[in-house]
């Protein structure tokens, strides 16, 4: 039997963020304590979930356990659950986090405004508590809830940064977001409708009962494409994601950091709940809906790369490039192996390591050429802020799939699952091509920071302090140890 | 299926609403239409739920006392009260978002003067490329 | 006589349709200056029709027309999507479990320890609230949060960077670009008439009753159709009401913003910690020192009357912020 402390582990992580969020408001302003409060609560909840995952995973306890909310048992009340797989993303999701906001400390400071700050805080906290809940959640409606949270959380971190750009993304957003929720309700209100029941493996039993019984197939069909279609909408699979672009290239740099690094995680991650633990593998399979994924992703890893092709923008370029990133996690899920889901949940840590990453560097890079976001203006850069230069080239590889970086790893175990499908040929052919394009966007990039310029030194500003970036890179290579881990969990 | 589409004629009511709530959140350009589609949306959800807990004959979901002290608790007395609890939740998520995208709403309009995206883009896209020749000829003029 | 009533209507109508009498202070925009007609507009290479190549003149069609037919096409298009997503969901509630059948999978052993249980683990007798607050009450925190996120972020987005506009004017928008849109002036409605004694008296009078009202839908919660959040948004309408009859003044010396943070982040608080406190000690198997109360009594329900009233202040707090926040700018 696992131990009391780490029992009580994804209950008290999500409790100690939302009090903390409450907290925040009452704080005075100055000495920026509202952020270093809020690092060292996201700090706490990180060597939570470190000593949760070390507990799960060396015990030789059962690999998962539920964690009642309330005094009522599982169909009664709602229920957390807990393995190594949810453990293992919620310290990334914290780790990311807290990188994020620190590699920014100073660009925040320079983009929010010293009252805003404080609300920034507030709505850091509860984003991260929210993606916390939908990681560990067992219950559908839950889900939804903290779904709302975090979209309003993620279009008000956009917004923050004040501004008119900022301002028309984030509506943006907001809207397309609220078109995806709308669907999730009205699919959860089918589902509930069909099954009697909003827990996980209550529904999951149901619809097992269904599907076996040749009942209500066509419901369930309409209910299962309105909720992927909506949290797809809200992780961006790429005909849905014109949203993106603007809501992580306008916005502050942590903000994007921790919208493209995050946020698209938490939906992605719910989605892949649903189909494993709701539906199941099978009944996805039956109502073809890993053809419809499979396919998106492919179009998603193309397209992606080819509209990041054309940007001149650094941070819309890295914006675009997730849009491709989104679409190898749908290829893997649209595999509906056991072997695709694990390589899914792989790329899923791996690109919420990396992209903040990337977008932290970004920023470094443009605020050393004077706030200047063309690709042409970074040129030479890297001379001028070493670390933030090492961070796009180490991202850039990563993203790229050179052996050695964490990308490689991911992209090594998508390619691995797909030997097992009938579309094995589509797959590797997609993957083989998007990587050529990642490379023939990210290269260049690398190229011009490292070129030197003669004129350009002139304007350049003190290079920020970013030692931050170092953790950043370690932790994408030391990311290859961590697929065994990771095998073992699912 | 016309037979059975009026045995479920709420349900089919609230479809309806929620097809034209969507329909107007998704392509309506108008913001302040675009939110009335959102909760013309919610609203249709909601009444989906509530007809979704009705059974035939049954009273609402608050025990009523049988006469000698104790209280009527049969299952068979009272409607579903899981729907009831579920657009309590859905109707303070869609208060706050509609607040939200309200308050965004207001602010882009204190920015562009114009209640459609499409429109404040456009107006965007412009003042950037005047901006871009302006800073363009000044670095000629420099370069002269 | 005939006369009188067509004048009423004709009142009426105007009102209906919205051309009412205006209020003094209101600023009717400038209409813009009529359109030249077509022989004095200035040549330019649009008029120039029989000059143009084929090319040309299609181009200058699109220009004139394509807007026009692209919004046609655009409304068509919505329409029919419309159609398709209706057509799409009806097919579905064909298939559903009928209206109204007791047999339907909704009703099963769910429900039945909520409604035969519910009363004694609970201590509710609504059972709904029973629901919402005890059994499913992770869901029902998650939905305070919300309420909680749109009001810092609305507090955020109209509250705090106004009055930054108005005290530094932002001299550095300009440096970083974003200011090439000439601002449009703060849209601000709050011109209140200061002397409109019938409002005044009237409020005085129905302030008391709808606070009375609050109080009591908010209490009786655990007992009666309400609860929380029903009663905190008729709490609210008294502040609003306060509001507009004696002027913003009034309610901003017992109400502005440091003590709607404070009161919502309290409550909020009091909320989160009373809740975990139930949900810890449910999931770890210990007793819980809070006591389930009678049926029926005001004092029952366990933790449901205090998060009531938790729930009541925020709401009340909220919805009042938010209409402060959008007719003014400040709270």
């Amino acid at each position: 039997m696992i131990n009391l402390f780490a029992y009580n582990i994804p209950f008290a992580s999500i409790f100690l963020l939302m009090i903390s969020a409450i907290i925040t408001p009452l704080l005075p302003e100055k000495n920026r304590l509202p952020e270093k409060l809020s690092c060292c609560v996201i700090g706490l909840v990180m060597i939570l979930s470190a000593y949760l995952l070390y507990v799960l995973t060396n015990s030789g306890a059962p690999l998962s356990f539920n964690f009642p909310m309330g005094h009522f048992p599982a169909p009664w009340g709602n229920e957390l659950r807990a393995g190594p797989l949810e453990s293992v993303l919620s310290l990334v999701f914290c780790a990311a986090m807290l990188l994020s906001l620190l590699g920014n400390f100073s660009s925040t400071a320079e983009d929010i405004a010293p009252s805003r700050r404080q609300i920034f805080c507030v709505l850091v906290n509860l984003l991260t508590a929210s993606l916390l809940a939908l990681t560990y959640t067992n219950d559908l409606f839950t889900a939804y809830v903290f779904i709302e949270i975090n979209t309003i959380a993620a279009c008000a971190i956009v917004a923050v940064k004040e501004g008119a750009e900022t301002t028309r993304a984030a509506l943006r957003y907001l809207v397309m977001s609220l078109v995806g929720s709308g669907l999730v309700m009205i699919a959860i209100c089918l589902l509930y409708d069909l099954t009697g029941h909003l827990l996980m493996q209550n529904m999951h039993a149901a619809i097992q009962v269904l599907v076996r019984t040749k009942n209500y197939l066509m419901p369930l069909t309409v209910s299962l494409a309105l909720i992927t279609t909506g949290l797809a909408i809200k992780s961006a699979l790429y005909p849905f994601a014109s949203w993106l672009p603007d809501a992580h290239g306008s916005s502050t740099n942590a903000s994007s950091a921790i919208l493209s690094g995050l946020v698209l995680k938490g939906h992605i991650f719910t989605i892949i709940k649903i189909f494993y633990r709701v539906f199941g593998l099978e009944v996805i399979h039956l109502l073809r809906m890993d053809n419809v994924i499979f396919i998106l992703g492919l179009l998603a890893m193309i397209m992606g790369s080819v509209h990041a092709l054309r940007q001149n923008n650094v941070k819309r370029m890295i914006a675009w490039s997730s849009v491709a990133q989104v679409g190898y996690i749908f290829l893997g899920v649209g595999l509906n192996t056991i072997a695709g889901i694990a390589a899914a949940c792989l790329h899923i840590i791996v690109h919420a390591c990396i992209k903040p990453m990337l977008f932290t560097a970004a920023g470094g890079l443009s605020n050393a050429a004077g706030h200047k976001k063309g690709l042409h203006a970074l040129m030479g850069t890297f001379y001028v802020n070493q670390w933030a230069g090492l961070g796009l080239a180490v991202g850039a590889f990563s993203m790229m799939g050179i052996p050695g970086f964490a990308g490689f790893a991911s992209k090594l175990s998508l390619t691995l699952a797909s030997f097992d499908s009938p579309v094995i040929i589509w797959s590797l052919a997609a993957l083989a091509a998007s990587s050529v394009l990642n490379a023939l966007y990210y290269v260049p990039a690398v190229i011009v920071i490292l070129t030197h310029h003669k004129d350009a030194h002139k304007n350049f500003t003190a290079p920020a302090p970013t030692y931050i970036y170092r953790d950043k890179f370690l932790s994408g290579i030391i990311l290859r140890a961590i697929v065994k881990t990771y095998h073992e969990g699912s | 299926m016309l037979e059975k589409l009026f045995l479920n004629h709420y349900e089919a009511a609230a479809v309806i609403l929620s097809g034209i709530g969507l329909t107007n959140l998704l392509l309506q350009r108008n913001l302040i239409k675009k939110i009335i589609g959102l909760n013309i949306m919610d609203t249709a959800v909601y009444l989906f739920l509530a007809a979704k807990g009705y059974v035939e004959g049954r009273a609402a979901p608050i025990l009523l006392e049988n006469g000698s002290g104790g209280w009527l608790n049969s299952a068979n007395l009272y409607v579903n009260p899981v729907p009831a609890g579920l657009v309590l939740t859905g109707i303070v998520v869609s208060v706050s978002v509609t607040a939200f995208a309200l308050a965004l709403t207001l602010k882009l309009y204190e920015y562009y003067g114009t209640l459609n995206i499409d429109e404040a883009l456009m107006k965007m896209t412009q003042e950037q490329q005047e901006l871009e020749s302006k800073i363009d000829d000044a670095e000629e003029e420099v370069l002269a | 006589m005939n006369e009188e009533i067509k004048l009423i209507w004709q009142k009426f109508f105007n009102w209906v349709s919205g051309n009412g009498p205006r209020p003094e202070n209101e600023v009717i925009p400038p209409e813009p200056p009529p359109d030249l007609p077509f022989t004095q507009k200035p040549k330019d290479k649009y008029t120039r029709f029989h000059e143009a190549t084929l090319k040309e003149r299609y181009n200058q069609w699109l220009e004139i027309h394509g807007l026009h037919i692209f919004s046609l096409i655009y409304s068509g298009l919505s329409v029919l999507t419309c159609i398709v997503i209706v057509c799409l969901l009806l097919a579905t509630v064909a298939e559903l479990p009928p209206f109204g059948d007791e047999k339907n999978p909704a009703n099963n052993e769910v429900i039945r320890r909520y409604v035969e249980h519910g009363g004694h683990e609970t201590g509710a007798q609504n059972i709904v609230a029973g629901l919402i607050l005890d059994y499913r009450a992770f869901d029902t925190f998650g939905e305070s949060a919300v309420l909680f996120t749109a009001a810092v972020s609305v507090l955020m987005i109209l509250g705090v960077s106004r009055r930054n506009n108005i005290e530094e004017s932002s001299p550095d928008l300009n440096e970083s670009g974003q200011n090439f849109l000439e601002r449009a002036p703060p849209v601000n409605f709050h011109e209140i008439r200061q002397d409109d004694s019938i409002l005044r008296a009237v409020a005085s009078l129905s302030i008391p009753a709808i606070l009375l009202m609050g109080c009591v839908v908010v209490i009786n919660g655990h007992l009666t159709p309400g609860g929380g959040f029903s009663g905190g948004a008729i709490l609210s309408t008294a502040l609003i009401l306060c509001a507009n009859a004696f002027g913003f003044e009034r309610v901003h010396k017992f109400f502005n913003e440091r003590t709607f943070i404070i009161s919502s982040s309290t409550a909020l608080m009091i909320y989160a910690l009373s809740k975990g406190y139930s949900f810890f000690t449910g999931a770890n198997h210990f007793h819980s020192i809070i006591p389930k109360g009678t049926i029926g009594n005001i004092l029952s329900g366990g933790l449901i009357l205090p998060l009531n009233i938790c729930v009541g202040l925020i709401v009340a707090g909220t919805l009042y912020g938010f209409y402060a926040l959008f007719s003014r700018g400040d709270i």
